[in-house]
């Protein structure tokens, strides 16, 4: 540990250049403007090259941390994209969405006195800066593009992170990948969740181009388990890989909730995202209109679907949690953005009913105030409620985040694979693949709604093992 | 790949057609009770629409349409040669289908069409299928050809008298099921009213009732709950759960108000579109 305490002054944070809330909440364009050169340069210098790097245990993936900033320091931007590219395929969407101040920049030593190297920000500013001079430099790092092996075949259900991971790592090896998504886009939730001013879509685009030119076919609208069949394709196919997210969306379970005005955050965002409905009706898919916009739920879903709101032009939005906002999952930038742009918080507060006009619109939410009690089974305090305390919120639009359950569209046409007690695919922890031989999984469908890095280790680990299995 | 139409019939001018698609892959799974998910053009909404018949052989499809707004509207400028960019499916879960004895089928409007494969399915496991159709006057009622080609016995109903019974096809419904004890199953396709009528018909008989519900969807697949429905007091997801549901359950006056939800919008679409499309 001698090492790794700071020696040099602290230097600050180098801050992100943002659009002006006031602007931003009007548009979709992206909120997080990426550092300039002299930004990175300055934020890569507060890295102190630690030897024992402890900012690498925390990254999902192991990216080699210490070095790429490195090779920033020195302005050798290719070859920090090199090392990222090596255990993360996709870095310009990690350095935008990861939850770093969990994972990587909790650990970084400079964190304990001050505040952490924004590692998140430099690994986006290596991603959006470098461009890779062939597709196979895009999917790998590397230019050294492998021979097509011949007569070997892989399928990847899915389109979501976890299966762009798997198909870059198959086709790298040289090995002929078919995605089969069901959607009529390829990306998944970085397509149709997760909002343009945060991730915007020619990101994903990017990265979805480099695999096609690698040989990587997009079958889209084909469901798995519906127009293909998983057993089908273990047959056509060398292996298969099942990534097909969490999907079912929760609901809260209370009265009220099929009013006409009560939507999932799932719905909302996927018309808007999916659908373009921010630009109807140029685009035909409309959204729900709403002035009073409460939105259900902490995590960075429900942040999403409130900036979205906002941006679609709501009066106010209020996101209703029953905790506090230590509490609360969503990543910290995303609650900081949303709090900038004019995100309401109704904290403490849980729904009791939802309540409706006699043609079953939407008017009002009674709420219910919370206090927290104890820890319970995930660390975090229990939040009970407060006898006498029900408050109502007008409210023409509400939007529940509460998270996802299995999808059983795949599950239950394919009654081989076992599934654990929540109801996700069972796997081999080191290889991912399930009780089906030669069917792998990975992402939200085998952990329940987890993280995109989370999804992508998973698929990579899952695509080393198939191509292990075919090439030996 | 955009799905190729192989063939278009107009069945009410400029209002309803049968389309044949080439969809191979989707023929060969395709049963009784699935639907497909549709989209026009890059900008274009996703719409469901049930497979009413299906040619695993051929590698096809049909589907029949009733213009409502814009994206039906869309799909209706579209004539035989043209493609649909996306097709989808196929969806939902197939009819439970079992050799029990006597079914009566009930399809209004567009509705017979998609009741058509059903009866299909009923016929050809060997169940007796009568067919009960109607539509507002005779020029408006479809597939009766088709549907006289395999069910034992077709009712019909015009609400003006122009064909058949002179009135609604619950009343033919009443009657057969009073005379006939042996029917094990209704099943009804249509308007959300004439399916709530269908499932208050047959109550008193207490005979099972199968409704096949056309809520609003998104995904299709179980992922946005725009679909949901009560039935028996529970939220179900009619894309993933259904689309048929014990019509004995089902909260029609819920299901009618969500339908409603878009109507603004949808309206608003409609006109735009109108108006570019008359403009050139
Ligand atoms: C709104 C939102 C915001 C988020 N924000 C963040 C964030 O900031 N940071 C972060 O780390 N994580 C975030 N997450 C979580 C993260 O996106 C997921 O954990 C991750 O995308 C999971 O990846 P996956 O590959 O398992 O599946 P997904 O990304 O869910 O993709 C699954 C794909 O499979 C398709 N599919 C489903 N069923 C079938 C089928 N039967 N056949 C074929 N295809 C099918 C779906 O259409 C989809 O395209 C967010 C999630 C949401 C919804
Ligand atoms: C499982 C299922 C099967 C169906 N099968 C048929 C069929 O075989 N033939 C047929 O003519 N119609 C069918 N429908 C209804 C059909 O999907 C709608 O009429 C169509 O979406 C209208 O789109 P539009 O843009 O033309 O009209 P819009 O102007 O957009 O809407 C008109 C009305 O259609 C309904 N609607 C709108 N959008 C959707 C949507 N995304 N999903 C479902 N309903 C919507 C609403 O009630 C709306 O008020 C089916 C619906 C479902 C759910
Ligand atoms: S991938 Fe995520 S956790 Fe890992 S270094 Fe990058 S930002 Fe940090
Ligand atoms: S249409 Fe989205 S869940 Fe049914």
């Amino acid at each position: 540990m001698e090492n790794n305490t700071p020696k040099k002054p602290a230097i600050p944070r180098t801050a992100m250049p943002c659009q002006p809330p006031e602007e931003r909440r009007h548009n979709f364009k992206e909120v997080a403007l990426g550092y300039t050169k002299e930004m990175a340069a300055a934020e890569a210098s507060r890295c102190m090259q630690c030897k024992k790097p402890l900012c690498v245990g925390g990254c999902p993936v192991e990216v080699p941390i210490r070095d790429f900033i490195r090779e920033v320091q020195q302005g050798n931007l290719e070859e920090a994209y090199r090392i990222i590219k090596g255990t993360n395929s996709l870095p310009a969407v990690c350095g935008r969405v990861c939850p770093q101040e969990r994972q990587c920049e909790s650990k970084c030593v400079l964190g304990k006195k001050g505040e952490p190297v924004a590692i998140g920000r430099l690994e986006r500013f290596v991603a959006d800066s470098y461009i890779a001079s062939s597709a196979c430099e895009q999917v790998t790092g590397d230019n050294a593009c492998a021979v097509p092996v011949k007569g070997k075949k892989v399928a990847c259900i899915g389109s979501g992170p976890s299966s762009l991971t798997c198909a870059g790592v198959c086709a790298a090896a040289g090995i002929k990948v078919d995605v089969f998504e069901a959607l009529h886009e390829p990306g998944g939730v970085l397509i149709y969740g997760i909002p343009a001013f945060r991730l915007p879509k020619n990101v994903v685009a990017i990265e979805i181009n480099g695999l096609r030119q690698t040989g990587v076919d997009f079958h889209l609208n084909h469901v798995g388990g519906k127009t293909v069949d998983v057993a089908e394709l273990a047959q056509e196919y060398d292996a298969v890989f099942i990534g097909v997210g969490a999907g079912l969306p929760m609901f809260l379970g209370v009265p009220g909730e099929n009013l006409v005005g009560v939507f999932s955050a799932n719905e909302y965002l996927t018309r808007v995202n999916l659908g373009r409905a921010y630009d109807f009706p140029n685009y035909d898919t409309p959204a729900y209109p709403g002035k009073n916009v409460t939105v259900f739920g902490a995590g960075n879903v429900a942040m999403d679907a409130a900036r979205t709101a906002l941006r679609m032009g709501a009066e106010n939005v209020h996101v209703v949690y029953r905790r506090t906002r230590a509490e609360m999952p969503a990543r910290l930038e995303e609650v900081e953005h949303a709090e900038e742009e004019g995100v309401q918080f109704a904290m403490l507060s849980a729904p009791l009913r939802f309540n409706g006009d006699e043609n079953m619109l939407l008017k009002s939410v009674t709420l219910q105030k919370m206090e927290l009690g104890e820890p319970d089974a995930s660390g975090r305090r229990r939040p009970l409620p407060i006898a006498g305390s029900e408050y109502e919120m007008d409210t023409d639009l509400a939007i529940v985040a509460l998270g996802t359950r299995s999808n059983p569209v795949l599950l239950d046409a394919t009654p081989a694979l076992k599934l654990n007690k929540r109801g996700y695919i069972e796997v081999n922890e080191e290889t991912g693949e399930t009780s089906m031989p030669g069917v792998f999984a990975g992402g939200d469908i085998v952990t329940g709604s987890a993280t995109v890095i989370l999804a992508m280790g998973a698929g990579r680990r899952a695509g080393q093992a198939i191509v292990k299995r075919i090439l030996g | 790949m955009p799905t190729p139409i192989l063939s278009k019939e107009s069945l009410i001018p400029g209002k309803t057609s049968k389309l044949v698609l080439e969809a191979p892959q989707i023929a060969k799974k395709a049963q009784p009770g699935h639907f497909v998910i549709l989209r026009m053009s890059e900008k274009g909404e996703r719409i469901p629409l049930t497979i009413a018949d299906a040619d695993p052989e051929k590698g096809t499809i049909t589907i029949v349409y009733l213009v409502m707004g814009k994206s039906t509207a869309l799909l209706e400028s579209l004539n035989t040669g043209d493609t649909i960019l996306d097709l989808c499916g196929p969806l939902g879960r197939a009819t439970h289908i079992e050799k029990r004895g006597t079914v009566i089928c009930v399809g209004g409007g567009t509705g017979i069409a998609a009741m058509h494969h059903i009866a299909k399915g009923h016929s050809r496991i060997g169940n007796k299928v009568v067919g009960v159709i109607g539509a507002r006057s005779k020029d408006l009622l479809l597939f009766e050809k088709e549907l006289k080609s395999f069910v034992d016995e077709l009712l019909i109903s015009t609400d003006d008298g122009s064909y058949g019974h002179k009135g609604l096809v619950t009343e033919l419904l009443k009657d057969r099921l009073e005379k006939d004890k042996d029917v094990f199953e209704v099943v009804a396709v249509g308007p959300v009213p004439m399916m709530a009528a269908v499932a208050e018909t047959t109550k008193p008989f207490g005979v099972r009732t199968t409704v096949s519900l056309n809520s609003i969807m998104v995904d299709g697949i179980g992922m946005c709950g725009a679909c949901r429905v009560s039935v028996g007091g529970e939220t179900k997801f009619a894309c993933v759960d259904g689309p048929e549901f014990d019509g004995h359950q089902v909260d029609f006056a819920e299901l009618r108000r969500r339908l409603g939800a878009f109507r603004e919008q949808e309206t608003l679409s409609l006109e735009q579109w109108r108006c570019s499309c008359h403009g050139k």
